[in-house]
C-alpha cells in the first residue's frame, strides 16, 4: 500500500502535517512533530533515490488518472538527488531552528514558523517530483507563499518591506512562466512535460514556442535569483530568520535550478534552446558577471549574512556556468554544486545565526574575538568558508573540480580561468570574517564576558552538515554517481523524445492549432 | 488592420499586462503595487481563457444535436491560477498592514529613509 505511493508522499505528508502543526499550538510541540515529518520524508526521497538508480523511473499517476491527461509524478535520478538534499536539509534546519526561533520569532508565532515550514517543504518537493508543467507553477506558487511568511517572521521590522519586495519579484516570476506554459499549451494542446517534449520537436521554428521558451527563461531565473534579476534575494536573506535563511537559501533556489534544467533539457530539448534560440552564451555570461559581480558585493558588505546572500547569487552563477557549457560533464557539475552548495550554504548560515543567538548582531565587527569564545560555531564556519573557497578535501573543491574539467574539456580555457579567478574573491570574504574572528580581541564590555558556545541541538545539526561537506569531499562515489546518471539520463532522454509521438496525434494537433487560428479570426 | 482585429483578444492581454507592470515598476504606494500585480495576473488569465474559446463551440456541456465544445481545460486551470492569485494579494495585503504598523507608512519613499539601506 505504501510503497504503492512513496512517489506522492514526500509532497502529501508534509502538505496534510502542515495544519496539525498550527492545531498543536505549543511551540515545542510543534517542533517535534514538523521534525519527524520532515524526517520521514527523508527516508521516503531515500528510497525513492535507491528504486530510481535501481529501476529508472517511477512514474505514478495522481487520483488514477493516467498521463497525459491526468497529473504526472515522475521520480527520475535528476529529481530524485535534488529532493534528498531538500529533505535532509529541511529535516537538520527543524533540529537547529528550535532554540534560534526562539530567540528570533515571537512566542506567538512558532507554530505558524514550523506550518509555514512545512508547505513550504511540499511545495519544494512537488515541484521535483511533479511531471506536469501546469502542476509545476501551482507547486511553485505553494512553496512561495510560504517562503514569503517564513521571511516575515523575524522581530526586525525590515523583514517586512523585504518580504514584501520578495513577493512582488516572486509573483512576476511565477506570472511569467504561467503565460510561458500557457503558450506552450497554445501550441502543443498539453501539459505534461514529457508529452510536451514530444511535440514541441514538431514545432521548432514556431514564434509561439519560442516566446514561451523566453518567458519561461525569465520567469525561471527571478526565481532563481540570476543576475542581474537578484535584487530580491540579499535583503530577504540578511533579513529573515537565521534557520528561515539557512533553509531557504540551501534548498529553494537549488530547486529553481533544477526547475531550469528541467525545461531546458526535458521540455525544450538541447538542440531547440542551445542552437537554434542560442541561449547557451546568454546564459554564460550571466553566469560569469554573476560571479565577479556578487562576489565583488560579497567583500565589501559589513553584514555578514549579507556577504553570504550575495555569495549564494554568485554560487548560484556556477551553477548556471555548468549548464551553460552543454555537456554531460558540464551538467554534471552543476548537479554536483547544487547538492554541495546546500551543504555547504546550510552550515554557514547556521553558523551565523549561532553567533546571532549569543552575541545579538550579524555584524562583522560581531565576530571579534568569538573564535576563543565559540569555538565550535566558528571551526564549523572556517570548514565551510574553505568549502566555498574550494579548498580540497571539501566538497567545494570537488565542485569546482567538474566544473574546470568541464571547461577544459571544450578547450574553453578562459571559462576555467575565470572560475578560479572567482575563488579569490571568496577567499577575500570568508577571509575577513575569519580574521576577525580569530585574530582580534573581544571587545571589552560587559556582555562579551557571558557569551559561550550555543548548546548542542543547534551544534549538532550544523556540525552534520560540516561532517558532510568533509566526507562528500573525500568520498565523492555517492554524489559523483547520482548526479553522473542523472545527466546522462537528461542527455538521453532528450535524444530519445525527438521520435517519440505517435502518427495519430500529430494530426490532431494540428485541428487544434487551426482552431486556436480559428478563434483569433 | 486585419492585424490589429483578428487578434484584439490578444491586444487586450498585452495592453492589461504592460498597464499592470507599470504599475507595479512605477507605483510608491505598497497598495498600488499590489492592485498593478492583481491587473498583471489577471491578464494572464484572459489569456488562458480565451485561448479555449473555439469557434462555433458551445459551453462544454454534453447536449443532444451538439458537435463542437469549447475547451474547457484552460478555464480549469485559470481557476486554479485565481486561487494563487487571491491568495499572493491576502499574503501581500497582510504584509502592507504589518508594514503600516511598524513604520507608520505604506508609502516606498518615506518608509526607505527610515532604515539603513541595504
Amino acid at each position: 500500500m505504501l510503497e504503492q505511493h512513496l512517489a506522492a508522499l514526500p509532497i502529501i505528508l508534509p502538505l496534510i502535517a502542515a495544519p496539525v502543526a498550527l492545531i498543536l499550538g505549543r511551540s515545542v510541540l510543534s517542533w517535534g512533530f514538523a521534525t519527524l515529518v520532515s524526517g520521514l520524508a527523508f527516508i521516503f526521497s531515500w528510497q525513492l533515490l535507491t528504486a530510481a538508480l535501481s529501476e529508472g523511473v517511477l512514474s505514478y499517476a495522481v487520483g488514477g488518472w493516467a498521463p497525459p491527461w491526468g497529473i504526472e509524478l515522475r521520480v527520475d535520478v535528476a529529481n530524485a538527488f535534488v529532493l534528498l538534499a531538500v529533505t535532509a536539509i529541511s529535516t537538520l534546519v527543524l533540529v537547529y531552528s528550535k532554540d534560534s526561533i526562539e530567540k528570533e520569532v515571537k512566542a506567538a508565532n512558532h507554530s505558524l514558523y514550523y506550518t509555514a515550514h512545512l508547505l513550504c517543504l511540499a511545495g519544494l518537493s512537488g515541484i521535483l517530483i511533479t511531471g506536469d508543467a501546469f502542476n509545476l507553477f501551482v507547486f511553485l506558487e505553494v512553496s512561495s507563499l510560504a517562503t514569503y511568511t517564513l521571511v516575515s517572521l523575524a522581530a526586525d521590522r525590515r523583514c517586512l518591506t523585504a518580504a514584501f519586495r520578495y513577493l512582488v519579484m516572486g509573483t512576476i516570476g511565477a506570472t511569467f512562466i504561467l503565460i510561458g506554459v500557457g503558450m506552450l499549451y497554445m501550441k502543443t494542446g498539453t501539459l505534461n512535460m514529457l508529452d510536451l517534449a514530444g511535440r514541441i520537436d514538431l514545432y521548432d521554428s514556431s514564434r509561439t514556442i519560442n516566446t514561451g521558451l523566453a518567458f519561461i527563461m525569465v520567469g525561471v531565473s527571478i526565481k532563481l535569483a540570476l543576475f542581474p534579476l537578484h535584487m530580491w534575494l540579499p535583503p530577504a536573506y540578511t533579513h529573515a530568520p537565521s534557520a528561515v535563511t539557512a533553509f531557504l537559501a540551501s534548498t529553494a533556489t537549488k530547486v529553481a535550478v533544477y526547475v531550469m534544467i528541467r525545461f531546458i533539457f526535458t521540455v525544450f530539448g538541447i538542440e531547440h534552446v542551445f542552437v537554434d534560440m542560442g541561449m547557451g552564451l546568454i546564459l554564460m555570461v550571466l553566469a560569469v558577471v554573476a560571479i565577479f559581480k556578487c562576489s565583488y558585493m560579497a567583500t565589501v558588505q559589513s553584514n555578514v549574512k549579507t556577504v553570504l546572500a550575495y555569495s549564494s547569487v554568485a554560487q548560484i552563477g556556477y551553477m548556471i556556468l555548468g549548464l551553460s557549457l552543454v555537456s554531460v560533464a558540464g551538467l554534471m557539475a552543476s548537479m554536483i554544486h547544487i547538492f554541495n552548495h546546500a551543504l555547504m550554504k546550510g552550515a554557514l548560515f547556521m553558523a551565523v545565526g549561532a553567533v546571532f543567538y549569543r552575541v545579538g548582531s550579524v555584524d562583522i565587527k560581531a565576530f571579534a574575538g568569538l573564535g576563543r569564545k565559540m569555538p565550535l560555531t566558528m571551526a564549523a564556519f572556517t570548514i565551510a568558508g574553505l568549502s566555498i573557497i574550494g579548498v580540497p578535501l571539501t566538497v567545494g573543491f570537488v565542485s569546482k573540480w567538474y566544473l574546470v574539467t568541464a571547461a577544459l574539456e571544450q578547450d574553453n580555457w578562459i571559462v576555467a580561468a575565470l572560475v578560479l579567478l572567482g575563488s579569490l574573491f571568496a577567499i577575500v570574504y570568508i577571509g575577513r570574517v575569519l580574521e576577525a574572528a580569530y585574530f582580534q580581541k573581544l571587545p571589552e564590555s560587559q556582555g562579551s564576558k557571558s557569551i559561550k558556545e550555543v548548546s548542542w541541538l543547534m551544534l549538532v545539526p550544523m556540525w552534520v552538515l560540516v561532517i558532510a561537506n568533509i566526507y562528500f569531499g573525500i568520498d565523492t562515489t555517492l554524489t559523483t554517481d547520482a548526479a553522473n546518471s542523472a545527466s546522462e539520463w537528461l542527455f538521453q532522454a532528450d535524444a530519445m523524445s525527438e521520435s517519440k509521438v505517435p502518427e495519430g496525434q500529430v494530426s490532431e494537433n494540428h485541428v487544434l492549432e487551426e482552431r486556436a487560428q480559428e478563434v483569433s479570426s | 488592420m486585419n492585424f490589429i482585429l483578428d487578434y484584439y483578444n490578444y491586444w487586450v492581454v498585452v495592453f492589461l499586462m504592460m498597464a499592470g507592470f507599470y504599475i507595479v515598476i512605477s507605483a510608491n504606494n505598497l497598495v498600488k503595487k499590489i492592485v498593478g500585480l492583481n491587473v498583471f495576473q489577471t491578464s494572464v488569465f484572459m489569456l488562458y481563457i480565451s485561448m479555449g474559446k473555439v469557434t462555433g463551440g458551445t459551453a462544454p456541456i454534453v447536449a443532444e444535436g451538439v458537435t463542437q465544445y469549447s475547451n474547457p481545460l484552460p478555464h480549469v486551470l485559470i481557476l486554479t491560477a485565481i486561487v494563487v492569485g487571491v491568495a499572493t494579494t491576502a499574503v501581500g495585503l497582510a504584509l502592507i498592514v504589518r508594514i503600516k504598523r511598524a513604520y507608520g507608512t505604506v508609502e516606498e519613499n518615506e518608509f526607505e529613509n527610515k532604515d539603513d539601506a541595504i
